[in-house]
Parts: structure tokens; C-alpha cells; sequence
């Protein structure tokens, strides 16, 4: 007997019709069984969860999900990463192939499908290389890693510097309908930076990264999709001169669609502060003005996608000099709370900052999560929106604790998800 | 006529210039004015750091900064420990924070500490009980040299309110410069950077200096030319096209020395490049060359920062 469960009393978002209302949800098995407005009717032997008039919707996919496995499990493991996931309101996730090994071949796509099925708590998703090995010299086996399960092609955190090979991956992506994915960041221009190229970085003598390595790579990388006619996703973009690249690529037509990270959307380069090395990422952190328009691309549909840009690094790699750190941070966990907060600096409604954490990117690999809808798979999270936290890095599920977040308030929080239609994580349970 | 109480340092570690202000850094030159004459005796020992330990630790390879440092510490009558870890341990993997707790275990008083990594001296100092002076860390800071430059400053003009600075070279990789910059201005002098726009920070406009991308202006009515070296060692690109095209063009001569004022004092922070950023007959002016008191002023000025960090260290832990 599959179990249902009653969700009442909520305010149910569907970022997919951009739609808010008073109303009810019934999950029956791993489906939503039905959906209505108004007070909830009685499903016999349904169990009934009484939303107080909090806010229910799609569970978060997050495009960007580094888990360790295999190769870096003293890093993060399927488990660990899927119970931040839980715990974080995200029901899906796209872990990427910056493995060891890589993750090119079917057998390794087949190898994550089988672990995560017996260990994670979310769904997992994984991408596969679009080189073998990431080397940027041979194409993968595209077909092969597709048919194994792979919904997504990237190249991990470096674009191909080889021109003429994108051109030839893109077209022989585009045959397979294959979703490609690579970072715009020109390694020439980037050089040696390890922070934002400006006044700030100057200052504490840290190396930049010009925006300009960003715009570059954007522009030549759309020409090449808009030539081969095939979908691109550029992963994270992170400043205002690659956002105006971005916008004209679109304008022209090329297929090509973006990312940002839920932390270029709430930090800026200033929060590098005294040298934090939990604050270097890659893209690294940009101006106040850059994380501006990032928010107002995101309201505009500039940009399509929020990721977390899960990326867990323990205290060796982090405990070193600025520049000598490895660069990235846990995200899983906070996502939901910086997309909340666009929401409570009254920077845009709910639904249009859950839309490029749901339905946006479901619509980007084809999968049917991500709404609300008869018929849908039942990822759905609990969430108290108005909800303050302290994000304290010792509590968080990661194995590995680096969250630029560390010791910040933030607003809003998943009280309890489900994924095809079971609970994976109830914060009234575990207490925190 | 009251005195005034005399004024407190208010910091353990000497990490860089940013966060002093005018009072901190006059109160180190006030007291490093002492120890210029305590060097020039014939007795130069000294002994308010009697009893202290004091461990240079240098990652990166310096022969004038370490000797410095260490002849300031010994004539103030500390136990002076040098230790170069280029080679030895960071080969075997220890990392900057494993070398730190293993120096730390062995209680010193005063850590100097060089490395080409920003921010290095930074991380150290959380992580150590004792006081940490920056010795360089890469292309952050360098507070010694912009305090030793100052001194050598001062004691020739008498003040540095309203006199121009023209810094010159590679601004972009200089720790010298960033730490003068900030010393300088607060002092009250007026600061101008040049250097070819390969080797100019972006940014650098909003430092308070003007910023010069040819020499000539840059020169033009200076009282001070502060030349830089052409640090070959952190050239990991192609930023200037040869020596020889750099000489001409950003080389200090007799001839773009002309530009400045008729006594413009001339100033490197060694070693130097003879012949890339600075002519001999320039360099060696005896009128207007201040290389050698800044050498001898670097170690008066050390002694002041030992002696100042020393005080406000806490009192030895006993066990009881």
C-alpha cells in the first residue's frame, strides 16, 4: 500500500505558472495525486500535515554539486551530500565529473547510479565530462554516458581552450540532444587570480581575475553554439560584463542559457574581508555592482539558473594562504536561504526566485520535477520562509565545513521534504 | 606644563600598514630615532629584550631583511633564532600553519616572519601566541620598509607634510609599495605611482596617489623618487618587453632626473638592478642617494618595532 499524505492549510507555489495560493496538496506514492485552493477535502487514510500557512513548493534541483565521490570521499560523500541536500529543501541534484576518476565512461555513470541509490537521500543526477578524462583533447563518449544516465556534458571548472574542438563537442552534442555545459572563463586572461581584479584585491596584494576573462569567453563560446545550433548552459557567470556578453548572445539567438551561484547572488568581493580562504571561489567573488545586476538578471530571466555551487573542502586545503587555498564552498544548505532573502530585500516575488532552482532547470534536462502539478513527482518541500538562522559551519551536514557563510544570519529554512513522496528530512525531528 | 602620558602602541603584531594611524606610526619613528643613536655608539647593546626569544622565519630567500631584523634584535639583547624554510620543510609538506604551531611549542616572544604568499603573515598571527612582525608577504606589505623609509625621510626634511613621492616600477608586485603608499599619505606627503600600465594595479587610482602610466610626469617638480626593483622573480608573464626597453623608458638617469626638483632625494629599497631601473651615477650620488640611510635606518627602525611589540606582549606563562 503506498502511503498519501495530506499537505492543508498551505501557501502553495508553483514556480512554473508563477502561481501562489491558499491551498492543499495530496501526495499519493511518488506522485502529486492532486493539487486545490481553499481548504483541503478529507482523503481517507492520508496523512495529514498541517502547513500553519507556511510556504509548500517543488523541491530545489541544483544544477552545480560537487559530492566527492568517488575519489575525495574525505571530502564529501553521496551520503553526506544528499543529507545537506535533504536538509537544505533540495530534492535533486547534478553532480559533476570533477572526480577521480573522471567521470567519462559509462561504467562510472552506471557505478554513481548504483551508490546513490543506496545511499543518498535525494535524487542524483550525474554529469558527465564532456572530454575524456577533462583534458580538453578528445571528446567523450557523449552517446554511451547519455544512454548510461548522464543528463548533463560539462567540462568541469575549465572551458576548452581549443576552439576548434568546442565547435566539433557542440555539433556532435547537438545530434545526441545532449545539454552542454562549460565555465566562461578565458584561462589566459584569468592567469594566476584568485580573487575579483579591482581596487580590493590590489590592496591585499591578491593576483585578479578580470571580468573581462569572463566576457571573452562567453562571446566566443555563444558564437560557436549559435554556429553549431546547439544548446549551451554557461556555468556560473558571475559579472555584469558577462551578463551584457550574455544578453547580446540571446539577442542574436544563440541557444544559449546561464547559471549564477547562490553565492555570487549574496557575497561580494569585500567579503574576502582579512584574507577568509573560505570566501575564494572560482569564479571568484565580484563587485557590489556585479551581484546587483546578477540579481536583476535573474528577475529578468537573463539568467536562467541558481546553483549551489556545492564545492566541500576540508581544513587542509582551506587552512593555507589566500592564494594557496583551494578555492570553493558548501552551498546545499544555503541555497534556499539566499533565494529567500531575494525575496525579503522585496528584490523579486517568491515564485520568481524559486523558479531558477526548480522549473528552470527540470526544463533544461528534460526531467518532470520541478512543479506542481497532477501527475508530478512528488519533491516538494515544507518551508518557513521568514524563518531566522545563524549559518554556524560546524553544524552543517557536509562532511567538509567550508561555507563563506560562516557566522552570517540568514532568513529561511526547509522544515521537512519530501522526495517521491517520502520524507527525507523533518527539522521538527532531528532538532536542528 | 603637563606632559602628556606617553602613548601606547595599541597593537600586538606589526601585520602592515593599513590599520595604524598617524599617532602608532610616529610613536615607532619616535622611538626608532633613539636607536639610530644607540647604533652609532661604539656600545651598542641594548637590553630592554633580554630574555626574549625572537625566531625569523623566512620562506622566502632575503639577505638584507633577515640580517636586518636580526641585528636589531641581538643589539636589544634578544636570543635571535633564524630560520629559512625555502628548502627544508615545506619540501616534506609541512604547511605555513605546521611550521607555525611547531614555533610556537617552542615559545618565542617575537616571530618575524617573511612569505610569498598575501595575507600569510595574517593567518600566523591568528593561529600563534606570540607577536608576529611582517616581514613581506608577498605582494601585500612590507611595514619595515615603508616605516625605514619614512625615518630616512624625516631626518632629512624634517617633515613629510606636503612633500611629493614619486613611486616608480612595478607597483603591481611591490609589497614596498603598497605599505609607502599607505605610510606616506598618512604622514602627509603626496604620493604619485608610475610604472608602465603592465605593472600597475588596477585599482591603484582609488589608493589616494596619482597614478602616472609615463615617467616624465611622474617626475616633474618630485621632491623624492622612490625607485623600485624590477622584481624578476614574480615576472611569471611577459610585463615589459626587455631590460634594456625598460631602462630607456623607465630607467632612473641623470637626464629624467632632471624632471624633478633640483635636490630631489633618490630612494630604492634594494637590492638593486644597476642599469635596469637605476643608473650607478644616480644611485650612487652622495648628495642625493639615501640608499645607504635607508639600509641603516631599517635596522633603528626594527629595533623600534621589536621593542614596542615586546612591551605589549603578555608576561611569560609559568607553569605553575
Amino acid at each position: 500500500m503506498t502511503t498519501r499524505t495530506l499537505i492543508a492549510n498551505a501557501r502553495v507555489v508553483d514556480p512554473a505558472r508563477g502561481r501562489e495560493s491558499e491551498g492543499w496538496l495530496l501526495l499519493d506514492g511518488d506522485t502529486i495525486a492532486d493539487l486545490g485552493d481553499g481548504p483541503a477535502p478529507d482523503v481517507d487514510g492520508a496523512d495529514v500535515v498541517d502547513a500553519a500557512g507556511r510556504v509548500v513548493c517543488p523541491g530545489l534541483i541544483d544544477l552545480r554539486v560537487n559530492a566527492g565521490e568517488p575519489g575525495a570521499e574525505h571530502k564529501e560523500t553521496l551520503a553526506t551530500a544528499s543529507a545537506a541536500a535533504a536538509a537544505g529543501g533540495v530534492t535533486s541534484v547534478v553532480v559533476t565529473p570533477e572526480t577521480k576518476p573522471t567521470i567519462d565512461d559509462p561504467a562510472l555513470i552506471d557505478f554513481l547510479m548504483r551508490r546513490a541509490r543506496d545511499t543518498a537521500a535525494v535524487r542524483v543526477h550525474p554529469a558527465a565530462a564532456l572530454t575524456k578524462g577533462l583534458a580538453g583533447t578528445e571528446i567523450a563518449e557523449i552517446g554511451l554516458l547519455r544512454d548510461a544516465g548522464a543528463v548533463m556534458f560539462s567540462n568541469g571548472p575549465r572551458p576548452l581552450a581549443d576552439a576548434g574542438l568546442m565547435r566539433r563537442a557542440l555539433l556532435y552534442a547537438r545530434g545526441l540532444g545532449a545539454l552542454v555545459a562549460v565555465r566562461p572563463e578565458d584561462a589566459a586572461l584569468a592567469g594566476r587570480g584568485v580573487a575579483h581584479e579591482g581596487d580590493y584585491a590590489a590592496r591585499l596584494g591578491l593576483e585578479g581575475v578580470p571580468v573581462l576573462a569572463e566576457r571573452v569567453q562567453i562571446e566566443r563560446d555563444a558564437a560557436i553554439a549559435a554556429d553549431a545550433g546547439a544548446r549551451l548552459l554557461f556555468d556560473q557567470v558571475s559579472s555584469a560584463a558577462g551578463l551584457a556578453a550574455l544578453a547580446r548572445a540571446k539577442a542574436d539567438g544563440a541557444p544559449v542559457s546561464a547559471s549564477v551561484s547562490a553565492f555570487h547572488l549574496a557575497l561580494n568581493d569585500l567579503d574576502v574581508g582579512d584574507y577568509r580562504t573560505y570566501a575564494r571561489l572560482s569564479p571568484p567573488l565580484r563587485a557590489e555592482h556585479d551581484r546587483d545586476a546578477l540579481i536583476h538578471a535573474l528577475k529578468d530571466g537573463l539568467v536562467d539558473v541558481v546553483v549551489s555551487a556545492h564545492d566541500p573542502q576540508p581544513p587542509e586545503d582551506k587552512r593555507l594562504p589566500f592564494a594557496e587555498a583551494t578555492p570553493g564552498g558548501v552551498g546545499l544548505e544555503t541555497l534556499l536561504s539566499v533565494l529567500l532573502g531575494l525575496v525579503h530585500d522585496e528584490r523579486m516575488s517568491l515564485a520568481e526566485a524559486l523558479r531558477p532552482a526548480t522549473v528552470a532547470p527540470a526544463e533544461l534536462l528534460g526531467l518532470p520535477q520541478g512543479r506542481l502539478a497532477k501527475g508530478a513527482p512528488a519533491d516538494v518541500i515544507l518551508v518557513d520562509a521568514g524563518a531566522p538562522w545563524v549559518c554556524k559551519s560546524e553544524d552543517l551536514r557536509s562532511l567538509s565545513k567550508n561555507t563563506p557563510f560562516d557566522e552570517r544570519r540568514l532568513q529561511g529554512r526547509a522544515l521537512k521534504t519530501w522526495v517521491a513522496g517520502r520524507v527525507v528530512f523533518d527539522r521538527a525531528a532531528v532538532g536542528r | 606644563m603637563t606632559r602628556a602620558a606617553p602613548y601606547r602602541f595599541p597593537h600586538r603584531h606589526l601585520l602592515g600598514i593599513e590599520g595604524l594611524n598617524r599617532l602608532d606610526a610616529e610613536a615607532i619613528l619616535t622611538r626608532a630615532e633613539k636607536y639610530v643613536a644607540v647604533s652609532r655608539r661604539t656600545e651598542k647593546k641594548e637590553s630592554v629584550l633580554r630574555g626574549r626569544t625572537q625566531i625569523n622565519l623566512f620562506f622566502e630567500a632575503s639577505t638584507r631583511t633577515q640580517s636586518s631584523f636580526e641585528i636589531a634584535g641581538k643589539r636589544l639583547g634578544a636570543d635571535v633564532m633564524n630560520m629559512s624554510v625555502t628548502t627544508s620543510s615545506v619540501a616534506k609538506g609541512e604547511t605555513l600553519l605546521d611550521t607555525a604551531a611547531t614555533l610556537n611549542a617552542m615559545r618565542p616572544d617575537l616571530l618575524v616572519v617573511r612569505h610569498g604568499a598575501s595575507g600569510a603573515a595574517n593567518l600566523l598571527a591568528q593561529k600563534v601566541g606570540c607577536a608576529v612582525v611582517n616581514a613581506g608577504d608577498g605582494a601585500h606589505e612590507h611595514p619595515t620598509q615603508a616605516l625605514l623609509d619614512a625615518l630616512s625621510l624625516t631626518r632629512r626634511l624634517g617633515s613629510l607634510e606636503g612633500v611629493t613621492v614619486a613611486i616608480v616600477g612595478d607597483i603591481r608586485h611591490s609589497r614596498v609599495a603598497r605599505s609607502n603608499v599607505i605610510l606616506l599619505q598618512l604622514l602627509g606627503a603626496r604620493v604619485r605611482l608610475a610604472g608602465p600600465a603592465t605593472l600597475l594595479p588596477l585599482g591603484a587610482g582609488d589608493w589616494g596617489a596619482t597614478v602616472f602610466d609615463a615617467l616624465e610626469p611622474a617626475l616633474e617638480g618630485a621632491d623624492v623618487v622612490m625607485m623600485l626593483r624590477l622584481q624578476l622573480e614574480r615576472m611569471h608573464g611577459a610585463f615589459v618587453p626587455s631590460m634594456r626597453e625598460y631602462f630607456r623608458f623607465w630607467g632612473l638617469d641623470s637626464a629624467k632626473l632632471a624632471r624633478a626638483k633640483p635636490n630631489a632625494l633618490i630612494m630604492h629599497p634594494g637590492p638593486m638592478n644597476r642599469g635596469v631601473e637605476i643608473a650607478s651615477n644616480v644611485a650612487d650620488d652622495p648628495e642625493r642617494s639615501l640608499i645607504t640611510d635607508q639600509v641603516e635606518m631599517g635596522v633603528a627602525v626594527r629595533m623600534a618595532v621589536l621593542d614596542i611589540l615586546a612591551e605589549n606582549a603578555p608576561p611569560p606563562v609559568t607553569n605553575a
